[in-house]
């Protein structure tokens, strides 16, 4: 049954679309946009949940993938088979760059410089004037991938983004099943001992935060695809405190956490949105605009209680 | 350029760094003895001023209005300790980090439905206007109260920290928690009194900049970001440390942004200049706190040796 | 493992299994997307205030036709704002959206309606690219053209011959136009041209700059919070004695002046409305918006009010019959109806012709803080690029 489980949810995800009616492309596009979130919470997940490391600045690399493919797609370079790896690798180099700096401080000291870099890329892309600056850069065409598929149908947008969160799961699985992966999480639980052992530990974390950085600028390129828009703010803080919130309910160092946070977070924020709840609002009218108070209550309950997150509740109950 | 301007520039720097002290070291107290990240610690800044705005409107004297702002706060910093922070202690900094953040946006939303948006708060009547400190040079007098009060609250800090017997705990405790805890001081009272100076400290900040910058939510996470760069600069668990820390990012970050443009204007082109000059300015201080880290990744002064 | 992945499925089995509205051509949907929550939420809340206002004074109609207003919140994020925009518009099925504050936001969205032939009617960003060459059939302006103050202001500035004018904006792109819209007006001397960085909270550098610089007038676009704490800094350091304020109309307009206080005494802004502006509907309009919310409104207020008369006016034009497209768009055009502000029309790029006014802060016989009107500075103006754009 545990075997069957993640073909299932594939399976489900695969006839979803075909289920909807021609006018809900809109379901569709949410969809996308929970897969491409899944995919960066699924990458920060790499650093944060299996490393033990953590890095407020990973929107950096997100909105470096965004911004990469942007540029590209606006200077006329359509095809994302070139746009998509160019934006990968310019995630990578930055994740090569900062990480190297980064990663040689620990704890507190690099949760503080990780934050200062992404400060930092923001306020020089808010400076570029030739990309737009704050009023973001707008694109006319999502990229293309030839083959005869049109990425500007939601309905082929929503496969490509299955595809690609797809490959990113099972790159996590294997990553954290082979031995690469094995001495990352030792290197979390126990670093002196992992050097003592002789593990050359820094080179396996800047490895891994790098491969961290190429998995989120992929989830950058879509999330302008999808878009059509980037910004600055993509590349903001609390935008990694937002990818941040959704591994900790989806469940940190779980393989399916970034998934469920982000369909979680994203859902909820839907619901509280769109969905009145009448006896809610006759207590407390207007509660619709102070949903981050909601959004940080459940935060709060979820680390002082429940610190596994939704996954590691559900696997708890289940051997309980 | 005259050497007028120099010295203005250099008070500015003064100001916002001592008034950055008063943050970054109730932060680096509870960091390096606590060993917890407390992002929550703009929250209490933000409540200071607030608490401030309203009390200086309900007494009508701003003096009165600050002076009970700063027990109004710490008392709530205490409680907040008490119910929620206190599990927090023996939890992991990633646990530590999230449950905070949760704080800062409940605390948001919780100051928008007491209190609205925002709230006024003006320098008083006495003090707004400039005071002649040099033949030729002026200087706002609400700034030199700044000056004033945040020298005499880091020289009473300093005073309580080397020379008094609590200092004498929390230093013990910074350098070594086990055996400060070994040889039988009362680690949670300690840690509710230090949480409360910090949240004191904090409305001080709070209170005294609130008629220059906007009294509104989310005041805090702008200015959180600048106590962490301090602490992290002069080293987690050090007064000192924090001092120049904060001392330096106020004069480099009010120096930078004041003659960088111009520097840049005589070596590069116009364009250039005014391109890089402001875009650089704004990095400065992470690009200072990168290159000490880089040399002493402990910061300046760190606590444990 | 198949429980772990409950909620999602489940969360889509909700969300995916709703049944669709029932579709009704007998009244006239608008969805209605703000900033309503978070730092800068007070302009959305004005204009939504205002906008619901208007249709609950037109007895809940819109040209006749009962009007359902979808309220959404995109707060700050484009990415949200352009979710809600595709829900209203592909699900939801608006005949109209509006209600953006922040160009930023707004451009995110608008392609999608765009591409889905949907109108959208700005009750306050409009950007100057969009004026110009990406000109569009189906955006119209209800508020003013991004420089609009910008060029008031230095229009002002020359008008009344201050001989040297120091200049602060933040460093990014909007800051830049800013001052490059003061400047095409102003004539004379620049003291001083600084960006700032976003959300800087201290200026004390830049004052020192400032007073050092001795110009006769600054003038300052510095939005939302760095305005606030820009402009008790600047009277705290007793510049305001020595050197004139001035600020385009949206940062010295109620909801500054309430952040602010009294420091805000004498500051000089442009703005194409104000409180006192003499005319039977903005009359109307700040009695019942006063009577209603417990406040003065602001100018976004205004907008928002604008844009509920301009949308009743063109659905009235086309007697209901807002499947016509083209003939709402003409109606819109042609813009039949009483605004606030006075005198308004459409430029050929759908960008308002309107005037513009100085403005003061001061008491009003309440002693309350307004804006109140000095003169007029622009007499129907329109924008600086109406030319690049190719629409008739």
């Amino acid at each position: 049954m545990r075997r069957a489980a993640p073909w299932v949810v594939l399976a489900l995800a695969l006839a979803f679309p075909l289920a909807m009616q021609a006018e809900q492309t809109y379901y569709l596009s949410f969809a996308s946009r929970i897969f491409v979130y899944a995919l960066a919470a699924t990458s920060l997940n790499l650093i944060l949940g299996y490393g033990g490391m953590i890095s407020f600045g990973h929107a950096a690399f997100v909105g470096t993938g965004a911004y990469v493919s942007s540029i590209l797609l606006s200077e006329g370079v359509a095809s994302a088979w070139i746009g998509w790896p160019a934006a990968v690798a310019a995630s990578a180099l930055a994740a090569l760059a900062i990480g190297a700096v980064s990663l040689r401080t620990r704890g507190a000291y690099f949760i503080m410089i990780t934050l200062a870099f992404a400060q930092m890329m923001f306020f020089l892309v808010n400076s570029m004037k030739a990309y737009g600056g704050d009023e973001g850069l707008s694109l006319r065409e999502r990229a293309s991938v030839g083959l005869g598929v049109d990425l500007g149908s939601d309905f082929a947008f929503y496969y490509t983004a299955l595809a690609a969160l797809a490959a990113g799961l099972y790159g996590l699985h294997r990553l954290a099943h082979s031995r690469f992966g094995r001495v990352i999480q030792a290197i979390r639980e126990n670093e002196e001992r992992a050097e003592a052992i002789g593990f050359p530990v820094y080179r396996h974390k800047l490895a891994c935060f790098v491969i961290a950085g190429a998995a989120g600028g992929l989830a950058g390129a879509l999330l302008a695809s999808h878009g059509k828009y980037v910004n600055p703010n993509v590349l903001h803080w609390t935008h990694s405190g937002t990818l941040m919130v959704m591994v900790i309910l989806g469940g940190v160092g779980r393989l399916w956490g970034g998934v469920i946070g982000a369909a979680a977070l994203l859902g909820l924020e839907d619901l509280i949105a769109n969905h009145r709840v009448d006896w809610l609002a006759a207590i407390f009218p207007n509660y619709q605009q102070h949903a981050s108070l909601g959004v940080g209550a459940a935060l709060l309950a979820i680390v002082l209680f429940a610190p596994e997150g939704i996954a590691g509740m559900l696997a708890r109950r289940k051997h309980a | 350029m005259s050497w007028i301007l120099i010295v203005e520039q250099s008070l500015n720097g003064l100001q916002f760094g001592l008034m950055l002290f008063l943050l970054a070291a109730g932060l680096t107290l509870v960091f390096g003895i606590m060993d917890m990240i407390n992002l929550a610690h703009g929250s209490l800044y933000m409540l200071g001023a607030f608490l401030a705005a309203t009390l200086v409107q309900a007494t009508g004297s701003f003096a009165l209005g600050v002076l009970l702002a700063i027990p109004a706060t710490a008392v709530l910093g205490m409680l907040l300790e008490m119910s929620v922070l206190r599990t927090l202690y023996a939890r992991d900094h990633l646990s530590q980090v999230l449950a905070t953040f949760a704080l800062i946006l409940i605390f948001n939303e919780a100051v928008r439905i007491i209190w609205g948006p925002d709230m006024p708060l003006s320098v008083p009547a006495a003090l707004s206007g400039p005071v002649q400190l040099l033949p030729g040079m002026v200087y706002p007098a609400y700034r030199l109260l700044i000056i004033g009060v945040g020298a005499a609250v880091a020289g009473a800090l300093y005073l309580l920290v080397a020379r008094t017997r609590i200092g004498m705990l929390v230093r013990a405790g910074a350098s070594n928690r086990e055996m400060a805890l070994a040889m039988g001081v009362n680690i949670p009272r300690l840690f509710t009194l230090l949480f409360g100076v910090g949240a004191g400290l904090c409305a001080v900040a709070g209170a005294l900049l609130g008629p220059l910058f906007a009294v509104q939510v989310g005041m805090g996470e702008n200015i959180l970001i600048l106590a962490f760069v301090v602490i992290v600069i002069g080293g987690i668990g050090s007064i000192r440390g924090a001092l120049v820390g904060s001392l330096l990012v106020g004069v480099v970050d009010t120096i930078g942004r004041a003659f960088l443009p111009l520097l840049f204007g005589i070596f590069f082109q116009p364009r250039v200049a005014s391109a890089a000059g402001p875009a650089i300015a704004s990095v400065l201080v992470y690009l200072l706190m990168a290159a000490v880290l880089y040399i002493k990744p402990q910061g300046l002064f760190p606590a444990r040796g | 493992m198949t429980r772990q992945l409950l909620a999602p499925v489940l969360v889509w089995a909700v969300t995916g299994w709703l049944p669709l509205p029932a579709q009704a051509a007998d009244k006239v949907k608008i969805g209605f997307i703000s900033t309503l929550s978070g730092p800068s939420a007070a302009l959305g809340v004005d204009i939504r205030d205002a906008f619901l206002l208007a249709v609950k004074m037109n007895g809940g109609k819109l040209g006749g036709l009962p009007a359902e207003v979808l309220v959404g919140d995109d707060q700050f994020k484009p990415d949200v704002g352009r979710q809600l925009a595709e829900r209203n518009i592909k699900l939801d099925k608006v005949n109209f959206l509006t209600g953006f504050v922040f160009s930023n936001i707004m451009l995110a969205s608008v392609p999608v309606a765009f591409e889905n032939k949907i109108i959208y009617v700005s009750p306050n960003a409009a950007p100057s690219p969009l004026a110009g060459k990406q000109c569009n059939p189906y955006f119209f302006a209800a508020s003013w053209p991004n420089d609009a103050y910008h060029e008031a202001a230095g229009q002002y500035a020359t008008t009344r011959g201050y001989q040297a004018v120091y200049m602060l904006a933040p460093n990014y792109q909007a800051g830049k136009d800013s001052l490059e819209g003061f400047k095409r007006f102003y004539k004379g001397t620049i003291a001083g041209e600084v960006y700032t960085q976003l959300g800087q909270l201290d200026y004390s550098a830049e004052l020192a700059q400032v007073r050092a610089a001795k110009p006769e007038a600054v003038y300052i676009f510095l939005p939302g919070g760095m305005g606030v704490n820009f402009i008790k800094q600047f009277v705290a350091a007793g510049l305001s004695k020595d050197v004139q304020l001035i600020t385009p109309g949206f940062s010295s307009d109620q909801d500054i002046i309430r952040a602010v206080g009294d420091a805000m005494l004498g500051t000089f802004d442009a703005a194409h409305w104000a409180l006192d502006l003499d005319n039977a509907a903005n009359r109307k309009f700040v009695a019942e918006f006063e009577k209603e919310y417990k406040r003065l409104p602001t100018v976004y207020a205004s907008q928002g009010y604008d844009t509920a008369l301009l949308i009743d006016s063109a659905v009235r034009e086309v007697k209901g019959r807002i499947e016509d497209t083209e003939g709402v768009r003409k109606a819109l055009k042609a813009a039949k109806f009483q605004s606030v502000r006075g005198s308004f029309r459409f430029n050929r790029n759908q960008y308002p012709i309107q005037n513009y006014y100085l403005r003061v802060v001061g008491k009003d016989s309440q002693g309350r803080l307004v804006n109140k009107t000095m003169g007029t500075i622009f007499k129907d103006r329109g924008d600086a690029y109406v030319q690049e754009c190719p629409m008739k």
